[in-house]
C-alpha cells in the first residue's frame, strides 16, 4: 500500500532522461515526487519543502554526462545532502565530570525509563562506569518499581523515594546519596511530559537548574509524525538539551522525524534504541539514517534500473 | 493555555475577495491535511475531490468550501456498526463483553483500559481487568495500581508467565463471576516481530475456548503523534487479530492525530475514543465532526 520511492521517482527520473542538463524545467516533478517521498517518511512538510528546494539549487545546471543518468545524479544530490544534514559524525556523552549527571526527558512513552536502564547498562559494561539511576517520575503508576525492575536486571543501583512528591528533591538528594556512595555517572529519569504542558515543562527545567546536568537528553519514538517538530523544539527552548536519542529503530518507520528534529534543534543523534532488551543500545550513524529514510533498498534497485 | 485559530478562517482570509477556490486555497488546504499526519495519498485523494466539486459548482465561495470539506472528509471516517454500544453500553445477548486491548510499545494501552474500566463502571456496570502484559518491566503492577484506583478486580499471575494462560484465566474466572465487561490488557509489540504477533494471536484464539465469540472487540490503540508508520500497525494488527475499532491517544497535546483518516480511508476500522490526558476521566467517545474540527486547528 506504500507506493515505494522507487516506484515514484522512476517515473520523474523518465522525464529527465535525454537531457543534456538538468534544468528548471526537468528537475520540477522529480522534486515534488523527492518532496512527497520525505513526507510518507514523516519528514516534516516545511522541512521536507526547503530541503527539496536546497536539492534543487545543488541540481539545476548540473551536466548530465551519460556514465551517470540522470536518476542517478539526483539520487546522489539528495542522499549526500541528507547525510551532511544528518551529522558527518558522531558524537559521544561527555563521561569526563565526575560524577556525570545525565537527564532524560521526553513525551509520554517515547522510552525514557527503558533507554536510562539501557544507557546505565552500556555505561557499566563498556565504560567501567558506576552508574546510579535515579527515579524522577513521581506520576505514573509503578514507575519507580519499573526502573527498580530494569536496575536489578543489569545490577545498578536505583536511588528512589517513593514517598516525595518533588522531583526536584529527589533529583538532589539522589546526587548526594551518588557522592557518598562512589557512583561517577547519574542517570535520572523522569516523567512522560507534553510540551504544552506549562507544569511539567517548567518542573522539568527546574531539575536542570537545580542538579546542573552536563547531559540533557532528549527521548523521541522515531515513529513520530508531524509533531516532531514542535516537540522538539519546544524541549529545546526550555531545556537546551545536549543529544537526542531515538526509540524503538527496531521496527520499520522510516524514521524521518530525525531530520525534522536535526534540522529545527540542530543537536546531534547520540544514541539509537533498537529493542526492549537492554542490551539493544547503538550509536547513531547518519548514513544509515539517510539510507534508511529514503528507503535505501529502493534507491539501490532504482539506480541499476535507471 | 491553547489558543485555537481556525484553519479556515485563514483560508477565508487567503481567498477574501475571491469568489472561487483557486490553486492557492488548494495549497494551504494540502499543507495542513499533510501537517496533521494525513499522509500524501489521502490528502491527494481529498485534494481532488474537492477539485472535482469545484469543476462542477462553478461558484464556490468560503462558506461552502468549509462545508464540503467538512463532508469529503468526516465520510472518509467509518461509523462503529449500530449494534455496538454508545456511551458504555453493552450489546444485547454480550456478557460477559470481553475487550482486548493491542498495540505497539508506549502508545497508551494500560492506561485506556484503566480508563475504559473507569468509565464502564460509573455506567453501572461490572468490570474484570487481565493483566496479559507478563513481559514489560512492572506492566502487572501498573495494571494493578489502575485497578484499585478504579475499584475493580484483576486477574494476574507472576512476571513471564504465559499471556494466553493469563487471558485464559480472566475469561474463565469474568464468567464465574458474572462480570458485565472484561478488559485484557497485552504487552506492547511492534508489528514487524512475527513471534510476538503469532503470540497475540495465541491469547485472542484462548478465549473463544470459553466464549465462542470472544474477544468481541480487538481496540488498536494508536498513540496520536504518530507518523505514517500507524499505517503499517493498522495492517499488521487487523492481520493478526482483526481489530475492530480504534483508539487514539494523547491527543491533549499538538499532534493532531491524522493518520486515522488514512487508516480508515484503507481498512475501514471505526475510531471509537480519543485519549486526551493520562487521568482516569481523560477518556473521550470520539466524535468525527470535534475531529475534523481539530485538524484544522492552530494550538500552540
Ligand atoms: N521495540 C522497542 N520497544 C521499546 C524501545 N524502547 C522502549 N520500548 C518500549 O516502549 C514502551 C515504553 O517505554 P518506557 O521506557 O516505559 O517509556 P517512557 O518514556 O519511560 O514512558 P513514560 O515514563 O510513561 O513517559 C515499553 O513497552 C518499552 O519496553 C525500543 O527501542 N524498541
Ligand atoms: N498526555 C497523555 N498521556 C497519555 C495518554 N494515554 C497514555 N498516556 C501516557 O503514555 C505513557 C504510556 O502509557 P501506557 O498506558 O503505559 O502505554 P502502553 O501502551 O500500555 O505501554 P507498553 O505496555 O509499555 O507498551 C504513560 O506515561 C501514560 O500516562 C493520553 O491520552 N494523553
Ligand atoms: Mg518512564
Ligand atoms: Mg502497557
Amino acid at each position: 500500500m506504500f507506493e515505494s520511492l522507487s516506484e515514484r521517482l522512476e517515473g520523474a527520473f523518465k522525464q529527465l532522461k535525454g537531457e543534456g542538463r538538468i534544468s528548471d524545467i526537468n528537475v520540477a516533478s522529480t522534486v515534488k515526487e523527492i518532496r512527497r517521498a520525505l513526507v510518507d517518511a514523516d519528514v516534516n512538510y516545511k522541512i521536507a519543502k526547503e530541503f527539496t528546494d536546497r536539492v534543487k539549487d545543488k541540481a539545476l545546471g548540473e551536466k548530465v554526462i551519460t556514465a551517470i543518468s540522470p536518476g542517478q545524479l539526483m539520487v546522489k544530490i539528495v542522499k549526500d545532502e541528507l547525510v551532511s544534514l544528518m551529522g558527518n559524525t558522531e558524537v559521544e556523552v561527555d563521561l569526563k565530570p565526575n560524577p556525570t549527571i545525565i537527564l532524560i526527558a521526553g513525551l509520554q512513552g517515547s522510552g525514557k525509563t527503558t533507554f536510562s536502564g539501557k544507557l546505565a547498562n552500556f555505561l557499566k559494561t563498556k565504560k567501567a562506569k558506576k552508574p546510579l539511576l535515579v527515579a524522577g517520575d513521581i506520576y505514573r503508576p509503578a514507575a519507580i518499581d519499573q526502573l527498580q525492575v530494569l536496575g536489578s536486571q543489569i545490577g545498578v543501583e536505583v536511588y528512589s523515594e517513593p514517598e516525595n512528591k518533588n522531583a526536584v528533591e529527589i533529583a538532589q538528594n539522589a546526587i548526594k546519596q551518588a557522592k557518598a556512595n562512589g557512583n561517577n555517572v547519574i542517570i535520572i529519569d523522569t516523567a512522560g511530559r507534553l510540551a504544552v504542558d506549562e507544569v511539567m515543562m517548567t518542573e522539568v527545567a527546574n531539575i536542570k537548574a537545580a542538579v546542573n546536568p552536563q547531559e540533557i537528553l532528549f527521548v523521541v519514538d522515531s515513529m513520530t509524525g508531524q509533531d516532531a517538530v514542535n516537540t522538539a523544539k519546544a524541549f529545546n527552548d526550555r531545556l537546551d538539551f545536549s543529544g537526542v536519542v531515538l526509540t524503538k529503530l527496531d521496527g520499520d518507520t522510516r524514521g524521518g522525524a530525525a531530520l525534522t528534529i536535526k534540522y529545527t534543534v540542530n543537536k546531534p543523534i547520540k544514541f539509537v534504541s533498537m529493542g526492549e532488551k537492554l542490551d539493544t543500545l547503538d550509536v547513531f550513524y547518519p548514513e544509515r539514517m539517510a539510507q534508511r529514510i529514503l528507503g535505501m533498498g529502493d534507491i539501490t534497485t532504482l539506480v541499476e534500473r535507471a | 493555555q491553547k489558543t485555537k485559530e481556525s484553519f479556515l478562517s485563514k483560508i477565508g482570509r487567503a481567498i477574501a475577495g475571491k469568489s472561487t477556490v483557486d490553486a492557492e486555497v488548494l495549497d494551504n488546504l494540502e499543507e495542513a491535511l499533510v501537517s496533521a499526519d494525513v499522509g500524501v495519498d489521502t490528502t491527494v485523494r481529498i485534494i481532488e475531490r474537492i477539485e472535482d466539486r469545484v469543476k462542477r459548482d462553478k461558484f464556490l465561495g468560503t462558506s461552502e468550501l468549509n462545508r464540503l470539506l467538512q463532508e469529503e472528509i468526516a465520510n472518509i471516517l467509518v461509523d462503529a456498526p449500530q449494534t455496538e454500544y454508545r456511551d458504555f453500553e453493552i450489546p444485547p445477548g454480550k456478557k460477559p463483553y470481553v475487550i482486548m486491548v493491542v498495540g505497539v510499545n508506549g502508545v497508551g494501552k494500560t492506561t485506556t483500559i484503566g480508563k475504559l474500566a473507569y468509565n464502564f463502571k460509573k455506567a453501572g456496570k461490572s468490570v474484570l481487568l487481565g493483566a496479559a502484559d507478563t513481559f514489560r518491566a512492572a506492566a502487572v503492577d501498573q495494571l494493578t495500581i489502575w485497578s484499585e484506583r478504579v475499584g475493580v478486580p484483576i486477574v494476574k499471575q507472576p512476571m513471564g508467565s504465559d499471556p494466553a494462560s493469563v487471558a485464559f484465566d480472566t475469561v474463565q474466572s469474568g464468567v464465574a463471576k458474572g462480570a458485565d465487561v472484561i478488559i485484557i490488557d497485552t504487552a506492547g509489540r511492534l508489528h514487524n516481530k512475527i513471534h510476538l504477533m503469532d503470540e497475540l494471536s495465541k491469547i485472542k484464539r484462548v478465549m473463544n475456548k470459553i466464549i465462542p465469540d470472544a474477544p468481541h472487540e480487538v481496540l488498536l490503540v494508536l498513540d496520536g503523534s504518530t507518523g505514517q508508520n500507524a499505517l503499517e500497525q493498522a495492517k499488521q494488527f487487523t492481520a493478526a487479530t482483526e481489530v475492530s475499532a480504534l483508539a487514539i491517544t494523547k491527543l491533549d497535546g499538538t499532534a493532531k492525530g491524522g493518520v486515522v483518516l488514512a487508516i480508515a480511508n484503507n481498512f475501514k476500522i471505526p475510531v471509537k475514543y480519543i485519549g486526551v490526558g493520562e487521568k482516569m476521566e481523560d477518556l473521550q467517545i470520539f466524535d468525527k465532526v470535534e475531529f475534523v474540527d481539530s485538524l484544522f486547528s492552530l494550538k500552540n
